[in-house]
């Protein structure tokens, strides 16, 4: 569906490991996916699925070292974010030395000056993304100042209205992060976010710190804004009712990879992987009355030390032999709904064949 | 919701009006009212206080000049004309004492504020570029902390000479250590926080983190140590001094009449009891003081 539209952002086979002393962490594995302009992308997984390597690998923002991206390509309408050249091995190697460091600068330039400007990223906990010795005001001023050559005076008066645009009086400029609440200093953030009018916010989190009143507030604010402005959000969540309430297209991530995407009725509807299925069966049910919820037994593998062959088999209810033999590809099972499960392929190979010998 | 009406709840909305009073005042201004509070600070405070009155107006409150030599009366104790008593030269110790005071306090911040910017830089670049960076620079200071500071100070005084500033150096040389430690601790307790990741993530850079984020987050912490340090190089001073390599006679420097007066401490122990009671007294009040900033700085103390 979204191959017709010109895609804003576009990631392709994105690997990234970190290289620790106990050994090599498999964060993200070869995950792929697009953002249309004006599109709220979901992402959901647990705790530690790579979720935010993902992010932090769009704005360049990955600690290196210990992260290294592997392989891969991310590309912000057109224009491509990883370096080309490959890292050198080692201190002593300085035939690739020279060029590697000096497109790493240009990178790191570059970077700095969309940053903000074209993606800017909301974090998890309002309470410390706020710098506590300065004016909320001046910290929405900061940016605007940094990327659009006007006075400061006038990049306080923008500061001011972005303040009224998230709903808090202008009055209270030269106030303190530690005067506001966590939905005040959440709605700070997002006016931090927004005041540049990327064409992109990677949004970390942005309702987990706060409690439900306030998280829909913040919801519906984010969906106006993003209607108002037209810019496309990658929502980072583990929480299937924030992808409902706002969301266009959901993408599941489960041990640095990529199980199952599509728009809202493919994953709510018709999913198809066995761990989106497990998730939702393991969600409350209103009507029913159960005594224990129902949980996706075990844990996540080791990012250390994943299978060769699919991650999910060790907990999956419908596991085969096959499952054990080789590592599931991701197929388009209907236009805009992929999965990755040997099991669905089997099935639908099966049915095609079965077409095909009609 | 109803109108608040019982006088309880009067009362607990008064309340309630009264402490959003005290969160609106500044983190700044709240460790002030705490320092207020805290006595032995503020002690120490107006003792350093009164020593900078002193040295300004050292030629008001001084009755001789810190050379007027008086052969008639060498060596007296205490007394109503010289009430720190003279010395071997019967120039007048309270006099040199008071005098005193324009060295040792001056140079004693210089050199903090010297090795404060040096040490200061180095620790900032240490903590936040991390990696590559952070090991040159810590690594380079471990080998100068390996020399005990007052050899250190001795070597440098040995090459650069006797002199005002070529002392200034030596001993805010010896100070950058500490203090690149001092501030690449604070600093990295600061780093960690998610604002820091945020600001980048709006594109400051990383020279802006440094100066507009991070200092002032770890200004704290800097300070406490810095005041600390100003005793610590006052000492210094009055050390080198004394063993002879740092100001000369006749220069009234506390350390240089404690060294003077050494050799007749057995006849005349006023000689040296006055100007080591003058360095206890300034180097206890800024201990207390930078103490006491502590305890009003850290919040975890409120």
């Amino acid at each position: 569906m979204s191959t017709e539209k010109k895609n804003l952002l576009e990631v392709r086979n994105l690997t990234v490991h970190y290289e620790t002393d106990e050994g090599i962490v498999e964060a993200v594995n070869n995950v792929s996916f697009d953002i249309a302009p004006g599109e709220i992308l979901g992402v959901v997984g647990e705790t530690g699925a790579g979720k935010t390597t993902i992010a932090l690998s769009i704005m360049g923002l990955l600690p290196k070292p210990p992260a290294h991206v592997i392989s891969g390509s991310i590309k912000l309408d057109g224009e491509e974010f990883l370096p080309s050249l490959p890292e050198p091995e080692g201190p002593f190697d300085f035939a690739k030395k020279g060029p590697w460091k000096a497109e790493q600068k240009k990178l790191e330039l570059r970077f700095r000056e969309i940053r903000g400007k074209k993606v800017s990223m909301m974090f998890q906990d309002p309470m410390t993304a706020l710098n506590p010795v300065l004016y909320v005001g001046d910290q929405i001023a900061e940016v605007i100042k940094i990327h659009e050559n006007i006075s400061a005076a006038e990049a306080e008066k923008r500061a001011g209205d972005m303040l009224e645009v998230v709903g808090i009086p202008r009055e209270r400029y030269k106030e303190y992060p530690h005067q506001f609440s966590g939905g005040m200093k959440q709605r700070v953030v997002i006016a931090i976010a927004l005041a540049c009018h990327p064409d992109l916010i990677i949004a970390d989190e942005p309702t987990t710190a706060l409690d439900v009143t306030i998280q829909a507030q913040v919801l519906q604010l984010l969906r106006n804004l993003q209607k108002e402005y037209g810019t496309a959000i990658m929502l980072i969540t583990h929480d299937f009712g924030v992808v409902a309430e706002i969301c266009d297209r959901c993408m599941v991530i489960y041990a640095g990879e990529k199980v199952e995407s599509g728009n809202l009725e493919h994953i709510f509807d018709k999913n198809m992987h066995p761990y989106t299925r497990g998730m939702f069966e393991s969600l409350p049910n209103l009507e029913e009355d159960t005594d224990r919820l129902k949980p996706i037994k075990g844990l996540m593998p080791n990012p250390m030390d994943l299978p060769s062959y699919c991650s999910f088999a060790e907990r999956c209810d419908v596991c085969e032999e096959i499952c054990k033999s080789r590592n599931p590809e991701l197929i388009e099972v209907e236009p805009g709904h992929e999965v990755a499960c040997i099991l669905v392929t089997e099935k639908l190979a099966a049915q095609n064949n079965a077409k095909e010998v009609k | 919701m109803s109108k608040i009406t019982t006088p309880a709840m009067v009362k607990l909305s008064k309340k309630i009006e009264k402490n959003a009073n005290v969160t609106s005042n500044t983190p700044g201004r709240e460790a002030l009212k705490r320092l207020r509070k805290n006595k032995t600070a503020m002690a120490g405070l107006i003792i350093i206080l009164i020593m900078f009155i002193v040295a300004i107006l050292a030629p008001v409150i001084a009755p001789y000049t810190y050379t007027e030599q008086d052969y008639t009366a060498t060596m007296q104790g205490p007394s109503a004309a010289h009430i720190f008593g003279t010395d071997n030269l019967g120039r007048d110790l309270f006099s040199r004492c008071v005098y005193g005071t324009r060295y040792s306090l001056p140079i004693g911040i210089i050199c903090t504020v010297i090795g404060l910017l040096c040490g200061g830089a180095l620790g900032l670049c240490a903590a936040y570029f991390g990696g590559k960076v952070d090991m040159v620079i810590m690594r380079i200071i471990d080998v100068i902390q390996a020399i005990p500071s007052i050899l250190l100070c001795i070597a440098l005084v040995a090459i650069l000479g006797n002199g005002m500033w070529q002392l200034i150096v030596a001993i805010a040389a010896g100070s950058i250590e500490g203090m690149t430690k001092n501030v690449r601790a604070a600093v990295f307790m600061v780093r960690s926080n998610e604002y820091v990741n945020s600001s980048k993530s709006i594109g400051v850079s990383d020279a802006n983190i440094m100066v507009r984020h991070l200092l002032p987050n770890a200004v704290g912490m800097i300070v406490i140590n810095a005041v600390g340090a100003v005793s610590g190089a006052i000492l210094s001073i009055s050390s080198l001094s004394y063993i002879g390599v740092g100001l000369v006679a006749p220069t009234p420097e506390w350390g240089a009449i404690l060294s003077e007066g050494k050799t007749y401490m057995s006849v005349a122990p006023h000689m040296v009891l006055f100007p080591g009671l003058m360095i206890a007294i300034t180097v206890v009040a800024f201990n207390l003081f930078g103490n006491g900033l502590r305890d009003a700085l850290d919040p975890r103390l409120k």
